[in-house]
C-alpha cells in the first residue's frame, strides 16, 4: 500500500474540481439548512436543473456558453420557486418530503424516454450530440493553461482540470465572501431569527415568508451552480450523476465543517473528500473486496462518518459548541 | 407609589358604567363578533369589546378562557371563524401578523420566544423598524445601512440599560434564566415603537425581585405613549396595575371594569370557583371573595385601589 497514492488521490479529489462544486452546493445547502433552518433534503434536484438546463441550452439549442449557465441559474430559481411558494409557508417538515421527492421525480423524468431527444436519457447528454456540439467546448476553448500535468508528487492536475479548479475555487471564494457580507447584515439577523424562531421574528414585523423563498432561491443558486461545475467536471450530465446521495454528502460536508459558519462547508468539502477518495484508493490498493463493490462501501464509511460525528463533534471542524449547545 | 403611576388615559375611565362590551372614549382596539371556532369547540366569541387608549387593560380569566386565542386572533397569529376588530384605524381582518406588528400592535408569548442562538443584543437590533440593511438588494454593501444600524445599536443598548440586560448584551439569548429572557422579549418589543403592547403572561415563572421590575417597566408604558393590553393570572399584580380589567370565561367577555368593580363581580367569582359555590361551605364567613395566593384577597386590594383613587 502506497501511502503517498493515498494521500495524493485524497487531496487531487479534495483541492480539485470535486471538492469546489461539492462546496459550493454545501453552501447552498447552509444558507437553506444553516442560517434559514429550512430543511433542504433534495439540493441535488437544484444541482440537476442547473446542469441540464446549461447542457441542454448549450448541446441541443447550440446557445452560447454562458447564456447556457444563465439558463441553468435561472431553472434553478425558478424551481425553488415551485417548491417555496406552496410548502414555505407550512411547517418545515413539508419542505423536507417536497424536496427530497422532487430531486427524485426530475431525475426519473430527466431518465424517462420522451425526454431523450433534449436529455439523452439514461446516456446523458454528450452522447446525443457530435463531438463539436458538446457543452464543454466553449469552457475548454477558454482555458489559458497550456496542455500538460501539473502538480508535484503524487498530486497531479491535467490542464482541463487546473481550469475547472481554478473557476471553481474562484467562485467558492467569491460566495464564501458574498455570504459573509449579507449574513452579517441586518438581512442576515432576519434570516437566522427565523431559524430560531419564525412566529417571533412575524410579532416582530418581518415578512419571514419573502425572506425565506430569498433564502431558498439563493441556497438554490448556488445548488445549480454547483450543478453546472459538476456537469463541466464529468463533461457528461447524466441522471446517475444525480441520485439522492448527492444530497447527503452535501448535508455531510456541511455538518462536519461546521453548519452556519461562512468557511465551515468549503473545510468540510475538503476534509470529507479527502477521507472518501483517499479511502477509496487504500481500498483499491489493498484488493480486500472484489472489483467493483468499492462504491457501496464508501457510502457505509460515510453513515458511519457521519454518525461518528454528531457523537463526537456536533459542531463540525469550525462551528461554535456553545451555538450548539443552545439549541431549541 | 401606585398613585404617582396613573395612567394618562385613566382618568378617562372612571364614570364608564362596568358592564361588558361598554364603549371607551378613545378607544384604540376595536373587536366586533369575533368568533374563533375549533371543530365543536367555541373558543372565543367575543360580542363587542374596546380597549381603552394609554391605559394598562388586564384581560383575566380561568384557564381555557380563550385569552390567548384572542391574542392570536387579534395580533394575525389565528384566523377567526367569523368577525371584525379594528386597531388604531386599520381594519385587520385578514391582515398578516407582521402588517400588524408595522401597524404598532406589538405582541408577546406565553412561552418566551427569546431567540436563543443570536446574542442578546442582536435579539434587540433585530426589532428595530425602518432597517434598509434588511433588504436583501442593500444588505451586501454595508456603507448603506451602517448608519442606520449604529442608531438601532444605540436605542438597543439603551433599553438594555434600562431593563437591566445591558452587563449581559454580547451573551446568548439562550444562556438567559426564564425571568430574564420575559425581561428581553419586552425590551425587544420595545424596539418596535409599538403604540399598543400585547403582553401573554409577562410575569409567569418569574421570581418575585424580577416581577417588581418586570412590573416597573410595565406601569411606565402608558407615560411613554402606550397602551398595554395583558393577560395575566396573579390577582396580586392584576389589581395592582390594572386601570381597566376585562374577564373572559369559556370563550366570552363575562365582565369588565374598573379593579374595585371586578372584585366583587357575582359573575367572575362563579367563573373562577365555579357556579355552585354558594350552597356549598366554600367560604367561611362573609361575601364571596376571590381568593388570592399569598393570603390577601382580592376585594381587599380593590377596597385598597379605591381609596387610592380617592385621594388622588
Amino acid at each position: 500500500m502506497d501511502v503517498m497514492q493515498i494521500i495524493g488521490t485524497g487531496l487531487t479529489a479534495a483541492l480539485g474540481p470535486v471538492g469546489a462544486f461539492y462546496a459550493l452546493a454545501a453552501m447552498g445547502l447552509n444558507i437553506h439548512y444553516g442560517y434559514t433552518g429550512l430543511l433542504n433534503f433534495g439540493q441535488v434536484a437544484f444541482m440537476m436543473v442547473g446542469g441540464y438546463g446549461m447542457a441542454i441550452s448549450v448541446a441541443i439549442f447550440e446557445l452560447p456558453f454562458l447564456v447556457g449557465v444563465l439558463i441553468g441559474l435561472a431553472a434553478a430559481a425558478v424551481l425553488a420557486l415551485i417548491l417555496g411558494i406552496p410548502t414555505l409557508r407550512l411547517r418545515a417538515d413539508y419542505l423536507a418530503i417536497t424536496t427530497i421527492a422532487a430531486g427524485e421525480i426530475l431525475r426519473l423524468l430527466i431518465n424517462s424516454s420522451p425526454a431523450t431527444q433534449f436529455t439523452g436519457g439514461p446516456f446523458g447528454l454528450p452522447s446525443q450530440v457530435s463531438d463539436n456540439r458538446r457543452f464543454t467546448t466553449t469552457f475548454l476553448e477558454w482555458n489559458p493553461i497550456p496542455a500538460g500535468d501539473y502538480g508535484f508528487s503524487t498530486i497531479k492536475f491535467n490542464a482541463t482540470s487546473l481550469w475547472l479548479l481554478v473557476v471553481l475555487w474562484l467562485l467558492v471564494a467569491l460566495t464564501a465572501w458574498a455570504i459573509h457580507a449579507i449574513m452579517r447584515s441586518p438581512w442576515g439577523r432576519v434570516i437566522k431569527s427565523i431559524r430560531e424562531d419564525e412566529d417571533a421574528a412575524r410579532s416582530l414585523g418581518k415578512n419571514v415568508f419573502v425572506y425565506k423563498m430569498q433564502s431558498l432561491v439563493m441556497g438554490g443558486l448556488l445548488g445549480g451552480l454547483a450543478g453546472i461545475g459538476m456537469s463541466l467536471t464529468l463533461s457528461n450530465a447524466n441522471p446517475v450523476n444525480f441520485l439522492p446521495q448527492v444530497t447527503f454528502f452535501a448535508f455531510t460536508i456541511m455538518i462536519l465543517g461546521g453548519a452556519a459558519t461562512v468557511t465551515g462547508p468549503v473545510a468540510g468539502s475538503i476534509a470529507f473528500w479527502f477521507l472518501v477518495a483517499g479511502l477509496d484508493q487504500a481500498i483499491r490498493d489493498a484488493g480486500m473486496l472484489p472489483s467493483g463493490t468499492e462504491g457501496a462501501f464508501r457510502l457505509a464509511f460515510v453513515g458511519l462518518g457521519l454518525m461518528l460525528l454528531i457523537v463526537f463533534r456536533p459542531q463540525g471542524i469550525l462551528g461554535n459548541k456553545q451555538e450548539l449547545m443552545l439549541n431549541g | 407609589m401606585a398613585e404617582t403611576s396613573r395612567s394618562p388615559g385613566a382618568p378617562a375611565l372612571t364614570g364608564l358604567d362596568a358592564v361588558p362590551g361598554v364603549a371607551k372614549p378613545d378607544p384604540i382596539l376595536i373587536a366586533d363578533g369575533v368568533v374563533r371556532r375549533f371543530g365543536g369547540l367555541t373558543a372565543v366569541d367575543v360580542d363587542h369589546l374596546e380597549v381603552p387608549r394609554g391605559c394598562i387593560t388586564s384581560l383575566i380569566g380561568p384557564n381555557g378562557a380563550g385569552k390567548t386565542t384572542f391574542f392570536n386572533l387579534m395580533t394575525g397569529f389565528d384566523t377567526p371563524t367569523a368577525g371584525s376588530w379594528q386597531f388604531d384605524g386599520h381594519d385587520l381582518h385578514g391582515v398578516a401578523a407582521y402588517k400588524v406588528a408595522r401597524f404598532g400592535m406589538v405582541r408577546t408569548f406565553q412561552l418566551t420566544k427569546a431567540l436563543m442562538r443570536m446574542s442578546v443584543l442582536e435579539n434587540m437590533k433585530l426589532a428595530a423598524v425602518d432597517q434598509p440593511g434588511e433588504r436583501l438588494a442593500t444588505s451586501l454593501v454595508s456603507s448603506l445601512w451602517r448608519k442606520r444600524d449604529d442608531e438601532v445599536e444605540q436605542a438597543a443598548k439603551e433599553l438594555l440599560h434600562r431593563f437591566r440586560l445591558d452587563h449581559m448584551a454580547d451573551e446568548f439569548a439562550g444562556t438567559l434564566s426564564g425571568g430574564q429572557r420575559k425581561l428581553l422579549e419586552m425590551a425587544r418589543s420595545l424596539m418596535v415603537k409599538p403604540t399598543m403592547v400585547m403582553l401573554d403572561e409577562p410575569m409567569a415563572g418569574v421570581n418575585p425581585a424580577l416581577t417588581e421590575s418586570l412590573l416597573q417597566h410595565v406601569k411606565d408604558l402608558p407615560g411613554l405613549g402606550m397602551t398595554v393590553l395583558f393577560v395575566e393570572h396573579d390577582m396580586d399584580v392584576v389589581m395592582d396595575i390594572s386601570d381597566w380589567i376585562i374577564v373572559m370565561a369559556q370563550g366570552e367577555i363575562i365582565a369588565e371594569g374598573p379593579p374595585a368593580s371586578i372584585a366583587s363581580n357575582r359573575a367572575v367569582i362563579d367563573a373562577y370557583l365555579g357556579a355552585h359555590h354558594e350552597d356549598k361551605s366554600v367560604f367561611d364567613e362573609g361575601p364571596a371573595k376571590i381568593a388570592i395566593p399569598g393570603g390577601a384577597e382580592a376585594s381587599d386590594w380593590a377596597a385598597a385601589r379605591a381609596r387610592e383613587e380617592r385621594d388622588q
